[in-house]
């Protein structure tokens, strides 16, 4: 509606448990185009099973609600479908695949997306040289890519790979995963100015993040403190300057 | 569903329904009288118009054969057979020995179109197929050999075993059953006994064989047994490549398989054998499906030769094999790469020998099973070194993947060393494809059957790499379809 902020992607009383545990309570977020949200709360508040949920991981029990991308409702949707879809989710913890270099893993990825989006698939000269490009923005060296995907990765090598392939597959909304936890202050700062380069009026971003270090690089427009499976405090970037200060005691109730 | 859970179901759905060489072919034959007697043996003796000695070495066999017992070792479980209700030999009518291609039946040459199988030489040669030669056997006999002409300028004999019996009987005699003695096995007896036809092929010195040989077999027959034969002899200082493709019907009874293959390579020389072998599996209940029982030996005869066995498994119900490597000559080499491929309920007992007798004698060994379903799928290696094999060297890796927690995967290593000498390793690993790499991968966009198809590839590259470029893309997509059949 017109003057009214359009909603892209948005989770709509969400809940869900694992094996009878309620991990997320009802949970909503509305993110809008081009808006980036960070979303911070203590270990084990739900912000990884909400993470997962989103993409599609089949061990959870959705009890009740809604995730919608541009209007169509995800939850019928496979994880693979919601990733041709758009949706993206850089991993906490990157899964290691040996036997399969990260190359022939980033062709696979790159082809299914434009398979699914009926795009001609990349000639292997002009996939190489994307890659290599885009590898090169991101300072992960050729033999990188040649290795197995994961397998043997440093932490902040893992990381690096997850914004590579975030930046191959043109995604709509983003979902970082604790992307800065393990990365060491050039890759940090190689990883945000990669997040950055990605910002534009039509991508959107969820940031969830232990420290606000990570947000003096990426400038969010909400930050949200998440606790016991929801949100319970909603601000601009001050909040996360706050938080780092006083902690979360003051939100908790 | 959890992913893996899910892709058990998937890989049990699939069963054999998606056995794309599961039709047969309607063919006027001529068989053999049903069952195993000197008469049957007589009759394909007389059928093949057999030289007198080669009915003598037959009915030798038949003797031997009759003292000895079937083996019970090996991990696998099937119903006694009862050779008494089998056909031995069965031949599409007017078949008498192979002919030039335009006298074969029309139906023969669909039949080997629909499989892929490139019999048309003027194609190959204007480029249109990929550079081979062609042996195809059907059922019982060989229908046709292509490119024999072009063959025949360099020296090189590649023909149907039955015509070299009668064409170049010195080679025959001089080899046929050097490398596998009659006697070695149960069913190296047997096929000794009643074999039918195969290959043979003979590299003069010095040669190197200017296009891949390869032999296509094909059962056709109900309730007929196929029992091919073939020996490749490369001589001094020669090279060859030769490719061995098998498929088959889907029916209901189970149908027998026992092929020998024998190899001698003379000094400086090397024969690589690759195998793609899908034999029709039986179907998700286990119902049907070829018993693979073959022996496969490469005599490495004279100094510095090398004999390399590259095998893709996917089909049978149940497979027993092991080909292996008679290391005699000094600095003498072999390989076997393998890829094992078991789903439903397939049972595979494969490996190989490798037996050390020269001096500086080295192999090496990789070894890639992949269980899903309820099958079942086990190793078993034998690496020896003889008091005389100094410096004897073998590195074996068995690495077994496991879809799901129905199947099974076992590794029986067996390590004999008369020789202080030698240095044998031995590394094995069991891994499985996890739900989180499934999800990873969906992340990514790619699904289900693609993330396996990958995982797979990925896992048994090192022995993919092996393959003849023609026969590695076609291995890659059998391995993919025998796992999740999204290919039609
Ligand atoms: N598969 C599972 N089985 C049982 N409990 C689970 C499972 N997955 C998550 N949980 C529980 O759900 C809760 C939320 O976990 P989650 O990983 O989402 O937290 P988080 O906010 O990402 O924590 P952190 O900041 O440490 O990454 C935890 O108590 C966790 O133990
Ligand atoms: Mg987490």
């Amino acid at each position: 509606m017109w003057g009214k902020k359009s909603v892209m992607f948005n989770v709509s009383n969400l809940t869900v448990s694992v094996e009878d545990n309620e991990i997320l309570k009802s949970f909503s977020l509305d993110v809008g185009p081009g808006e980036v949200h960070a979303i911070m709360g203590p270990n084990g508040s739900g912000k990884s099973t909400l993470a997962h949920v989103c993409a599609g991981k089949e061990d959870y029990t959705v009890l009740n609600g809604e995730i919608n991308l541009n209007g169509e409702d995800l939850l019928d949707l496979e994880a693979d479908e919601r990733s041709t879809r758009g949706l993206f989710l850089a991993f906490q913890y990157p899964i290691e695949i040996p036997g399969v270099t990260t190359l022939t893993f980033l062709k696979s990825s790159l082809e299914a997306h434009y398979k699914a989006n009926n795009r001609e698939v990349l000639s292997t000269p002009d996939f190489m040289k994307l890659v290599k490009k885009k590898a090169a923005e991101l300072n992960i060296d050729d033999s990188m890519i040649k290795r197995p995907l994961n397998v043997g990765f440093s932490g902040g090598e893992k990381k690096r790979n997850e914004i590579l392939q975030m930046a191959l597959l043109d995604p709509q909304i983003c979902i970082l995963d604790e992307t800065d936890s393990g990365l060491d202050i050039d890759a940090l700062r190689l990883v945000a100015e990669g997040v950055n380069n990605l910002r534009n009026e039509k991508r959107s971003f969820v940031v969830i993040t232990h420290y606000q270090r990570l947000l003096d690089y990426i400038k969010p427009d909400f930050v949200h403190i998440m606790y016991n499976g929801k949100i319970i405090e909603t601000g601009d970037s001050s909040l996360a300057l706050e938080l780092e200060k006083s902690g979360y005691n003051n939100y908790i109730k | 569903m959890p992913a893996v859970k899910e892709t058990v179901k998937q890989v049990d759905d699939i069963g054999v329904d998606k056995y794309k060489f599961g039709w047969s072919t309607d063919l006027e034959t001529e068989t053999a009288p049903i069952g195993l007697t000197e008469e049957t043996i007589r009759f394909i003796s007389k059928k093949k118009n057999e030289p007198e000695w080669m009915l003598e070495w037959r009915l030798d066999a038949y003797q031997r054969f009759l003292s000895m017992k079937e083996p019970e070792w090996a991990k696998v479980n099937y119903p006694a057979i009862n050779y008494n209700d089998m056909y031995f030999y069965s031949a599409p009518k007017d078949t008498d020995g192979p002919k030039s291609l335009e006298e074969v039946d029309p139906e023969l040459l669909k039949t080997y179109d629909k499989l892929g199988i490139p019999l048309k030489e003027q194609e190959i040669l204007s480029g249109v197929k990929s550079n081979i030669a062609v042996d195809a056997v059907f059922d019982s006999v060989s229908v046709v050999t292509t490119f024999k002409e072009k063959l025949s300028e360099e020296g090189i004999i590649f023909c149907s075993i039955s015509e070299a019996i009668k064409d170049h009987p010195e080679l025959v005699r001089k080899y046929l059953s050097s490398v596998i003695p009659k006697s070695d096995n149960y069913y190296s007896a047997l096929n000794s006994a009643v074999f039918t036809d195969g290959s043979f092929v003979y590299i003069p010195p010095n040669t190197r064989c200017p296009m891949e040989l390869s032999t296509y077999f094909r059962i056709n027959a109900e309730n007929t047994g196929q029992f091919e034969r073939t020996l490749v002899i490369a001589d001094k200082g020669s090279y060859v490549s030769y490719l061995e493709g098998c498929t088959a019907p889907q029916r209901d009874e189970n149908q027998l398989h026992a092929a020998v293959v024998e190899l001698v390579a003379l000094e400086n020389a090397e024969i690589k054998y690759s195998t793609v072998q899908n034999w029709y599996p039986g179907d998700e209940n286990g119902v049907g499906g070829i018993y693979n029982f073959v022996t496969k030996r490469g005599d490495c005869r004279g100094k510095n030769s090398k004999i390399s066995w590259t095998q893709v498994e996917t089909g049978s119900a149940v497979t027993w094999k092991y080909p292996s490597c008679i290391l005699r000559g000094d600095n003498s080499v072999g390989e076997f790469y393998s890829i094992a491929i078991s789903n439903s309920y397939q049972q595979i007992d494969s490996g190989t020998k490798m037996v050390h007798l020269g001096k500086n004698t080295s192999s090496k060994i990789i070894s890639k099973g992949i269980s899903a379903g309820h099958s079942s799928n086990a190793y078993r290696g034998l690496v020896s070194s003889h008091r005389r094999a100094e410096n004897a060297r073998n590195f074996t890796q068995c690495d077994s993947l496991l879809i799901g927690n129905k199947c099974s995967a076992h590794t029986v290593p067996y390590i004999e060393t008369k020789n202080s000498t030698s240095v044998f390793e031995h590394e094995a690993t069991t891994s499985k494809i996890s739900d989180d790499q499934i999800f990873y991968c969906g992340q990514r966009g790619i699904n289900i059957e693609d993330a396996i198809a990958l995982i797979v590839n990925g896992f048994c590259k090192e022995v993919l790499q092996e393959l003849p470029m023609e026969f590695a893309v076609e291995a890659q997509k059998l391995v993919g379809i025998s796992l999740e059949g999204s290919v039609g």
